[in-house]
């Protein structure tokens, strides 16, 4: 159980939000044009880091909004909080 | 040889207060070079070197554990075991282990404890009626002991549950597997653990893997605290550290793992007499033979090693067990923890060769991994062994993400993960 800082609402309970998972992983651009091999790797390989992880967050019982928080996933210690489409913060 | 455990060895020692009895297994310093090295010591680890030393005669193996054999995802989950799954590789897999687990206690000469008092699923709407129904039907023509009971019939196998028509989910019916039970985790890992020391397995404790060394022909050995091992087969059942182990080898892995909370209340005298669980309020409960409820909660839905879990999912399970159980309102939790499970997108497990020659993997069991214990081992070893799949995991292979051949047990598995 953790508090995390919405970029909209501000600090609220980690229970007013759904994880939306590893964060910055492109859709991509040709579909129709991927291999298996490919597609599965968009659709199911996972980095599922221990240690610090950029991740999607939804603020499901609050602005419904959509972000990107970095999180230490060993200590679920939040070390960042970005909005989507801004660029990650590189440490 | 060990010595057999039996009633006779037992009041022999009792004369030297049980301070001579024999070591169960050895405190190895790890070799230069194993035949085999199998990395993680908990229920499945265990079991699968100790299929390997029996069945395929390998007994130049070890074992390395980061931590003490047992000590993580086999000595946090909630001891339940079924084998009543919707797929048809689902059900040989899990029954299969079912089947080995009949016997267990007697092959291996150690009391697991195992107690086959049943394992009742229940339906709270009529979607639940459905596939529960249906569950029912593929189990039977799978070969697996399952019934459908009506809600008079569930009240009569555990008269404490509430079946009252005007709660919030009420019971609309549910299934029943005879032979389902429970087993005690901690014995399993020990009996095992004895069993494979037996043969000349070394178990390594406290030795963590610290990289995988591989050359153009497959992998060479492993880096650990304790130094290098030299291996050409490396077998991974690490549970929720697979995606660690696997990133090692820049492999990655379908896997994302979570906290899966499990707790239990103050021992009272006998009052459930099976193992309830509940899909749709995810809610399931038993009772220790030290009188404890044994209450496993659901999973976190971020990813996260920290081995603890939020409240607000304890709180969920505990409204829905008092909701169904009254009767369990005055009853104080005693504890309450944590383990880290690796959830596949299917969820179902990966027992598997990997791309890489010598790599296996098992992994991806998510909640539900206990039951499947000896089944895994076994299945595993002959993987390792034979560096072909046994017709029984074939389906659990990891190119199934590539191929789409899922074996979707979400739901379908009689419990949410």
């Amino acid at each position: 159980m953790f508090v995390i800082k919405c970029p909209f609402c501000g600090e609220r309970e980690q229970s007013e939000f759904k994880a939306g998972g590893e964060a910055h992983i492109i859709r991509p651009k040709q579909p129709t044009e991927l291999s298996d091999d490919q597609w599965a790797e968009y659709l199911f390989m996972r980095k599922n880091i221990k240690g610090i992880q950029f991740e999607r967050w939804v603020h499901t019982h609050g602005c419904r909004k959509w972000f990107n928080v970095v999180r230490d996933t060993s200590s679920d210690k939040i070390k960042a909080v970005y909005k989507m489409g801004e660029k990650p913060p590189s440490e | 040889m060990k010595k057999k455990y039996s009633i006779f060895s037992l009041i022999k020692n009792a004369f030297s207060y049980h301070e001579n009895w024999e070591k169960a297994w050895k405190d190895p310093v790890p070799k230069k070079e194993y035949d085999a090295v199998i990395v993680g010591g908990g229920g499945h680890g265990l079991a699968t070197a100790y299929y390997l030393a029996k069945k395929h005669k390998m007994n130049n193996i070890a074992v390395v554990e980061k931590g003490w054999i047992g000590g993580g995802n086999t000595g946090r989950n909630t001891t339940i075991i079924r084998s009543n799954y919707l797929w048809d590789a689902s059900a040989g897999l899990y029954d299969h282990a079912l089947k080995i687990w009949e016997g267990l206690s007697q092959e291996l000469n150690y009391n697991i404890m195992f107690s086959q008092r049943g394992v009742m699923n229940l339906a709270h709407n009529l979607q639940d009626v459905r596939d529960l129904k249906r569950r029912t039907h593929a189990n039977r023509l799978n070969g697996i002991d399952a019934v459908y009971l009506n809600t008079e019939d569930v009240k009569k196998f555990c008269p404490i549950i509430n079946t009252s028509p005007d709660i919030r989910y009420p019971v609309l019916g549910g299934t029943l597997q005879r032979r389902a039970g429970t087993a005690r985790h901690d014995a399993v890992a020990w009996g095992y653990a004895r069993g494979a020391d037996e043969m000349g397995v070394d178990i390594i404790q406290n030795c963590e893997v610290k990289g995988i060394k591989r050359n153009t022909d497959g992998v060479e050995g492993i880096d650990t605290t304790k130094g290098f091992i030299k291996t050409n087969k490396i077998g991974v059942v690490a549970a929720g550290h697979s995606s660690v182990i696997a990133n090692m080898a820049d492999l990655k892995l379908p896997l994302e793992s979570k906290p899966l909370q499990a707790l239990v209340s103050e021992p009272v005298k006998p009052i459930i007499d099976t193992v309830v669980m509940s899909n749709a309020v995810h809610a399931y409960v038993s009772q220790s033979d030290k009188g404890e409820l044994v209450i496993g909660a659901g999973t976190d839905d971020y990813v996260s090693y920290s081995q603890k879990g939020s409240h607000d999912i304890v709180e969920g399970t505990l409204n829905a067990i008092l909701e169904l159980y009254p009767i369990f309102s005055r009853m104080k939790m005693l504890r309450q923890w944590g383990g880290i499970v690796d959830i596949c997108p299917d969820a179902s497990p990966i027992i598997s060769k990997t791309s890489i020659k010598g790599l296996y993997f098992n992994c991806g069991w998510g909640t539900g991994g206990f039951k499947a214990t000896p089944g895994s081992g076994d299945l595993f070893a002959h993987t390792i062994a034979n560096d072909e799949p046994h017709k029984l995991n074939a389906a659990f292979n990891i190119n199934r993400f590539v191929s789409g051949d899922l074996v979707d047990e979400h739901g379908a598995a009689a419990v949410a993960h």
